[in-house]
């Protein structure tokens, strides 16, 4: 059934929603932030390094952002196998972020930063694995996007890079994400 | 008039607009696709695992409705126990077993279940019945209808919203037979009796399945408030510009923005709840110590929680009211003939009201140790939002003023909704300031505050809309002479229960208690509990009356027989009577004028379809 077939506006109405569905996700992470910042100036907050590997994880999911950027653009270009290979690559990277902020977690336990311990400490805890669980979303839709390279017919139509483009949206928005909270970590100390 | 000269004049016009469709109609080549639609097969598919918009908001009102009975029968069981602490409520013990206390032939309601009705009633009335119940119906089924879509942008986002809602009740229905009780720490779920599973008896597995539901209920909410979003700003059939949206459909993409703004927080608030819970973090527990021994627990902030709640928790009190709101507008206009007096007034303050009700949340924590200072801020933006309110309460008696009203069901509810939100509008400014609220705070002073500005008011709208759109719904009229009786028993039943409780709380008696036996200074207002309860039994079963006529009419009513049986300017009254998946059966309507051209030129009503006559202005 045709409903879109009204629009006459040049944003797609999934796109629209998908930024809609940000907005909240904005809003959740705002007031996690600003929990932080409200518990901080209570007092008793314990001051500690944020574990090296925070940065190594970074790496990772700018990087894959990177590649998916790069997937999207040779996909229009019509390069089926350097889509399928970057696809990939970003898949990889997006795993490799994961298990990096798995170690991260366990040395920063390591450390002696407790998850039961100081709210300083619980506030990395929470908000990381929060954010972990986003990108967990973002990986099942690229296994999704990994799917339809790989078994359908390579067509460049206009749904595909739609489709394309809802997923590297959210993908670039959980990066921009840790970017965030990475920084706010990092100058709420 | 006679009816059948009536009736004549109304099938021409009826013709006419066929016609005018036909000709001027907005081609989106919806009837190639249409044959064979997949979708309107079968039982399952058509009732069940619906995609339509008009059936899903059917779901929702159906489920909405079943959740307002438990919700209010639980009220008339704890308001019993309140009123009447000696009367013998064994017969309950078949519904309630063990809860029921039988001592010396006398059974009364345990301690532990009266806590964990106050809490149920609260969070069943609040989130399933007036935000699921009421937005979820009237937006689902007005927003395409009036905006001329075929359906909302994401019909399955839009059948997950539905799924995810059922969900959350099952989870919250399964909760009340735990052997431990639901929880029972009040609807607003303050640590620590929300943060440590041993505080209480529903603090344990009952404030678990709490949190389930709830955030099942969130997603069901941002599902539809996304979808509701998208499809004003997307979808809107040619001609329909913002300027020209029906005020319900304004309220109910506000109510959706605001929905999706806050929502989020309070997402943010129960995941930090959640580490406290099971994961021995203490973002919400200080020190606590439980018979003696101190918890590990350490440094935490329960007022950090109430932020992060109230930061919902007041715009939540507004995506409640606005889409009564805006029911009561379309209603009043409709049947007083007359446009809505002062149209961008009502939109601008809807939009006020809306930016206003993230500022205000600490006004429900004037009494909790917050900063005075900042209590006198949050007091100047709680009293500002008195302006908008004042504006569109004006605008709705002006609209009714010196109009040719027709009383029925539906407007005689809109107009008990204006009453209603005067009378509780006002309270709330007495308890919008920080000084009067130290006395006020926590008493009955409030439970008569947000029960007559929130709840009774948003009951109210639900009403009207129900009566005003069941034609639409369900091709049938409901019976006026009980929808009348209804009315009448609602408004004065609702006055009588709620009323006294101002002079309770004046005089400071708090609320949530079993029992005031003592306290002396609360010994004289046994009188007046009794009155309250009794109200509140009759009350209550004024709304059985309604439930059966609702059940009755959808296969007894009066026929609908023709399109637009209330001479109405919207476009839904130009979709066929038996309106199938897509609405309209041929062109998309195109419109031409604002929903509001009531007695216009000497015309009674002008439809939106109809183009202006030459050298005829808008507006
Ligand atoms: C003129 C506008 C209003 C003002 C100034 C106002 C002010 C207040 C204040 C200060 C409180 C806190 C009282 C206390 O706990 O001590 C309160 C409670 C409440 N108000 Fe309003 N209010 C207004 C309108 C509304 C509206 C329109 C609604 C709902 C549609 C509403 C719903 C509530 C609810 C639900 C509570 C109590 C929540 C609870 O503690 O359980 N109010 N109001
Ligand atoms: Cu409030």
């Amino acid at each position: 059934m045709s409903i879109h077939s009204t629009q006459r506006n040049k944003i797609h109405p999934y796109k629209f929603a998908l930024y809609l569905s940000l907005a909240g996700l904005i809003m959740m992470f705002a007031a996690l932030s600003s929990a932080y910042i409200v518990r901080q100036s209570q007092g008793n907050w314990l001051e500690f390094r944020l574990p090296q590997l925070f940065y190594v994880s970074t790496a990772f999911i700018l990087m894959s952002s990177g590649s998916l950027i790069m997937t999207k653009k040779y996909f229009k270009a019509h390069k089926k196998k350097k889509y399928q290979f970057l696809l990939i690559v970003t898949f990889i990277l997006g795993i490799g972020f994961l298990i990096t902020q798995y170690y991260s977690w366990i040395a920063m336990y390591e450390s002696g930063i407790d998850l039961k311990g100081n709210p300083a400490g619980s506030f990395v805890y929470a908000l990381s694995i929060l954010h972990a669980f986003h990108v967990l979303g973002g990986i099942a839709v690229l296994i999704v996007a990994l799917y339809h390279a790989f078994t359908l017919k390579f067509e460049v139509t206009a749904k595909r890079i739609l489709r394309l483009e809802l997923t590297s949206t959210y993908w670039h928005f959980v990066d921009i994400l840790w970017v965030y909270l990475l920084l706010f970590f990092i100058l709420q100390r | 008039m006679s009816t059948e000269v009536k009736n004549k004049e109304l099938e021409t016009i009826e013709v006419q607009t066929e016609e005018l469709i036909e000709k001027h109609g907005f081609d989106d080549h919806f009837h190639d696709h249409h044959h064979g639609d997949k979708y309107q097969s079968g039982f399952f598919s058509k009732y069940v695992f619906s995609l339509d918009h008009k059936i899903i908001g059917r779901q929702f009102l159906i489920t909405g409705m079943i959740w307002a009975i438990v919700g209010a029968a639980m009220s008339v069981i704890f308001r019993l126990q309140l009123g009447f602490p000696e009367a013998n409520l064994e017969w309950l013990q078949p519904l309630l077993g063990k809860w029921i206390i039988v001592d010396n032939g006398i059974g009364t309601l345990s301690q532990e279940f009266y806590y964990a009705l106050v809490t149920m009633h609260g969070t069943i009335i609040v989130f399933f019945v007036l935000t699921a119940g009421l937005s979820g119906t009237f937006s689902n089924l007005l927003i395409p209808l009036q905006i001329g879509a075929r359906d909302m942008a994401s019909p399955l986002m839009n059948m997950l919203s539905y799924w995810f809602f059922f969900l959350a009740s099952c989870v919250m229905l399964f909760s009340l037979f735990l052997s431990t009780g639901p929880f029972a720490g009040g609807w607003v779920a303050y640590p620590p009796l929300s943060a440590l599973p041993q505080a209480s008896t529903g603090s344990g597995a009952g404030m678990t399945l709490w949190l389930v539901s709830l955030v099942l209920f969130v997603v069901s909410t941002l599902l539809g408030g996304i979808n509701y979003i998208t499809t004003v700003l997307n979808l809107r059939t040619k001609g329909m510009t913002l300027w020209k949206m029906p005020l319900t459909i304004w309220a109910f993409f506000v109510t959706a923005i605001i929905g999706l703004l806050s929502f989020p927080v309070l997402v943010a608030g129960f995941f930090l709840l959640m580490f406290d819970r099971s994961l021995g973090t203490s973002f919400y527990l200080s020190e606590i110590f439980i018979g003696g021994q101190a918890l590990d627990h350490v440094g935490g902030s329960p007022i950090l929680y109430q932020h992060l709640f109230w930061f919902l928790g007041h715009p939540e009190v507004y995506i409640i009211i606005l889409p009564a709101m805006g029911i009561a507008s379309e209603v009043l206009s409709v049947h007083s003939r007359k446009p809505i007096f002062g149209y961008r007034a009502m939109v601008y303050s809807i939009m006020a009201i809306a930016f206003l009700s993230f500022i205000v949340w600490a006004h429900h924590m004037f009494m909790a140790g917050v900063n005075p200072f900042l209590s006198n801020i949050f007091t100047i933006f709680t009293l500002i939002i008195a302006v908008p309110s004042a504006v569109k309460v004006f605008n709705w008696i002006t609209t009714i003023y010196k109009g040719n009203i027709r009383f029925n069901s539906a407007s005689l509810f809109a107009i008990g909704f204006v009453s209603m939100f005067i009378s509780g509008g006002l309270t709330g400014i007495f308890l919008g300031n920080s000084v009067l609220d130290i006395q006020l705070h926590d008493t009955y002073f409030v439970v008569a505050h947000f029960h007559i500005v929130m709840g009774v008011s948003a009951f109210f709208g639900m009403f009207a809309g129900i009566y005003q759109w069941f034609p639409k719904m369900f091709g049938r009229f409901m019976n006026e002479t009980l929808g009348r009786i209804h009315f009448w028993g609602t408004m004065i039943g609702a006055y009588v229960v709620f009323w006294p409780m101002h002079y309770l709380g004046m005089f400071g008696v708090p609320r949530r208690y079993y029992s005031f036996d003592t306290f002396d200074s609360f010994a004289g207002f046994d009188g007046i509990n009794q009155f309250v309860t009794i109200g509140a039994i009759i009350t209550f079963f004024v709304q059985l009356i309604f439930v059966v006529n609702f059940f009755y009419s959808i296969w007894n009513g009066r026929k609908m027989k023709s399109k637009n049986p209330y001479k109405a300017n919207t476009l839904e009254w130009t979709t066929p009577i038996d309106t199938g998946h897509g609405n309209w059966p041929g062109k998309l309507p195109v419109v031409e004028r604002w929903p509001y051209d009531y007695s216009k030129n000497g015309e009674d009503y002008v439809p939106q379809i109809i183009p202006l006559k030459e050298g005829e202005e808008e507006h």
